[in-house]
């Protein structure tokens, strides 16, 4: 090994460690706050001094609503990936193969949505929610998801698309198959990347989501775990509930965690190696 | 199998340009026939056009009697082998040449017993369970032909499928394509920008310039009769000689000297007045060193003197490059010609043409040297110099 290369790993290796650090000590503070007990938690210690799961029971505790709120989270994240997933291949796949007037003005149309302050709608919408009958419904939430994700994904998914030759969907014509059938056997299985690295990225999004899931909701039916969370209050009007906060912020990244390390898997590159060319 | 019948199509884009204009073309079942021209001809919008894959704007296309003008590509039973090969890259070799059959839904047993048929003229038994990236180019051409014969169509069409192999294997496909055409006796279309492939591949080769055909005829055929002046430069390597040149009587001025042509070289061309203005071509072939043609040939042409500037060894011959003294000429099709081969033109240090000679490889070269040169004058063909026609037509 060269001298540069050694001093390049080491620098590298800095780097990744300050950057690491920086992203990874909030995290590593909550997990210990989650697992501090009640009349330690104001100690101002790193690590725990007395370790307790008690803050965990207390999640799941039926009191608190955070059970129902995770079902809630889980559903409105999984469908709204999959309702995105579904219209934005295929508005990606019309935008990147078809001339169509109006083409331009789709996808500025998109950007300009996706840009949109969402604080500047929710006041509107919780009136027309109440109205039309969606406030504190799964369906209620998901509609805003769909409309704020459905541009990213649409975005990323056509920059996919674009990647693909297009013989391989001549060819497929030729070998005999339907417009749909070249998109499902062959467009889709080698945009599939591109479909997880938007399913991710949708899914962290409706699943992070407070500000519209504060507003639009009320009750258990349709509260989500972030929202649930920032209820979550203490055994009597003194108690601190700052533990059960924190083990409830821990729970509520387990499931991200698990997305992206199925979806990560995925996301391999160079799919389209050998399709054309030798 | 079935013929295929082009009845005056065109194709205009939607911008006003007309790729392809009123194209006559019948190809008989069986046959094999190539689409040549240079590129931006319209020859691969043509094949697109038979393929369902381009809308034709205006004319009819018949296949096997039917006219397809307005069915789906799935439709037409025509396979296609793409210049970019187009396989399915998360689908192994079985996978690609079975996807046609599977879309049909014919039964498992069918679909192995053909593809293993199919594998085994393309000698890609050893290859099946690979994917596409994993093979040499070679390969994944075999692969593309693979997914085109499996599924016994009425006729292939074959855009460029050779192009982007490597010289040699090139030669080696060449000869795999034409042995497994004629073995399926397949109507055959096949686009193609090289006259070396039109030439040794087809029954008969369509010679296209600017959307519009200029001659169809078998590969023998274009290269003795080539109805124009880009015919005849575009097929035959290296390309024809064009001279400027003038006809009084049996007399042939060329600018290095004067040809005395034989009567039945007279009369194929028919009577020319004095003083017009024609274009001369002459086939490199049609030269030879004085010294190496026999006394019996020799009246059927002339000799003249001149020096080489350049001498290309090939080993079989040489080719040497003389000046042909001054004049030049202005065409079209010259320029058509000359865009197709990349835009350089060769020119004496005078700025008069050069001309090229195929010359035996017993025959005496050396550059700069005066050496006496005889050229076939019942070979040479004249064209018009305005419009680039055959006199001879």
């Amino acid at each position: 090994m060269t001298e540069s290369s050694r001093n390049q790993k080491i620098l590298w290796a800095i780097g990744t460690l300050v950057v690491l650090l920086y992203a990874l000590t909030p995290v590593a503070w909550i997990i210990s706050l989650s697992f501090k007990d009640p009349t330690t938690i104001g100690d101002q210690k790193f690590l725990p001094t007395k370790t307790t799961w008690d803050n965990y029971s207390a999640v799941f505790q039926g009191g608190l609503g955070f059970n129902h709120a995770l079902i809630n989270s889980i559903g409105i994240a999984m469908i709204t990936t999959l309702l995105a997933l579904t219209f934005a291949s295929m508005a990606a796949y019309a935008i990147t193969r078809l001339d169509f007037p109006g083409k331009t003005l789709i996808l500025a149309g998109a950007l300009a949505v996706s840009m949109f302050p969402a604080i500047s709608i929710v006041g509107g919408l919780f009136n027309v929610w109440r109205v039309v009958g969606l406030y504190d419904t799964w369906p209620g939430l998901i509609l805003p998801y769909l409309s704020f994700s459905l541009p990213l994904a649409i975005y990323i998914l056509s920059a996919f698309f674009r990647e693909i030759p297009w013989d391989l969907e001549k060819a497929a014509q030729m070998d005999g198959a339907t417009g749909s059938q070249a998109f499902r056997r062959v467009i889709l299985p080698l945009a599939m990347p591109g479909v997880f690295t938007a399913g991710i990225l949708v899914f962290i999004s409706a699943w992070n989501d407070f500000l519209f899931a504060n507003v639009l909701t009320a009750t258990d039916t349709a509260r989500t775990a972030p929202v649930a969370l920032s209820y979550f209050r203490g055994a009597s009007q003194f108690t601190d509930p700052s533990g059960a906060i924190a083990a409830g912020a821990v729970v509520v990244t387990i499931p991200i965690l698990i997305m992206v390390l199925i979806f990560q898997r995925r996301i391999v590159s160079g799919l389209t190696a050998g399709a054309v060319k030798g | 199998m079935a013929d295929i019948v082009l009845d005056q199509v065109s194709k205009v884009y939607s911008d006003g340009y007309t790729a392809v204009k009123n194209l006559n073309l019948e190809i008989a079942d069986g046959e094999f026939m190539i689409l040549v021209g240079p590129s931006g001809c319209g020859k691969s919008t043509a094949l697109n056009m038979i393929a369902g894959l381009e809308d034709i704007s205006s004319g009819e296309l018949r296949i096997g009697g039917e006219v397809v003008n307005k069915k789906a590509p799935r439709d037409r039973d025509i396979a296609m082998v793409f210049q970019s090969y187009a396989l399915y890259p998360h689908m192994t070799v079985r996978d690609n040449i079975a996807f046609a059959l599977k879309l049909a839904k014919r039964p498992k047993e069918e679909i192995d017993r053909k593809v293993n048929e199919a594998a085994e003229i393309l000698d890609l038994q050893n290859h099946l369970e690979r994917k596409p990236a994993n093979l040499s180019g070679g390969q994944r051409q075999r692969v593309a032909m693979g997914r085109a014969i499996v599924r016994s169509p009425k006729a292939f069409l074959m855009d460029e499928p050779l192009s982007n192999l490597d010289a040699k294997l090139r030669v080696q496909m060449r000869a795999e394509v034409a042995r497994i055409q004629h073995r399926m006796n397949t109507t055959t279309v096949y686009v193609t920008h090289d006259q070396t492939e039109a030439m040794t591949l087809g029954d008969r080769v369509a010679i296209m310039l600017h959307g519009v055909l200029q001659q169809v005829a078998s590969p023998m055929e274009l290269y003795n009769s080539p109805k124009n002046l880009f015919v005849a430069g575009f097929i035959g390597s290296p390309g024809m000689n064009f001279l400027p040149a003038t006809i009084d009587g049996d007399t042939v001025k060329l600018p290095m000297v004067d040809v005395k042509l034989p009567s039945e070289a007279q009369s194929k061309i028919g009577r020319v007045e004095k003083g017009r203005k024609i274009i001369a071509g002459i086939r490199p072939e049609d030269f030879e060193d004085a010294a190496q043609v026999p006394a019996e040939a020799r009246d059927r042409g002339t000799t003249f003197k001149t020096s080489y500037d350049l001498v290309e060894a090939m080993g079989a011959e040489y080719y040497v490059h003389f000046s042909a003294g001054h004049g030049t000429i202005e065409s079209s099709h010259v320029e058509d010609l000359l865009a197709d081969q990349g835009g350089i033109t060769e020119t004496t240090d005078e700025g008069g043409a050069v001309v090229v000679a195929r010359l035996d490889s017993e025959a005496r070269v050396k550059v700069g040297e005066p050496t006496d040169v005889w050229v076939d004058a019942s070979k040479l063909h004249f064209f018009d110099a305005e419009t680039g026609e055959s006199l001879a037509a």
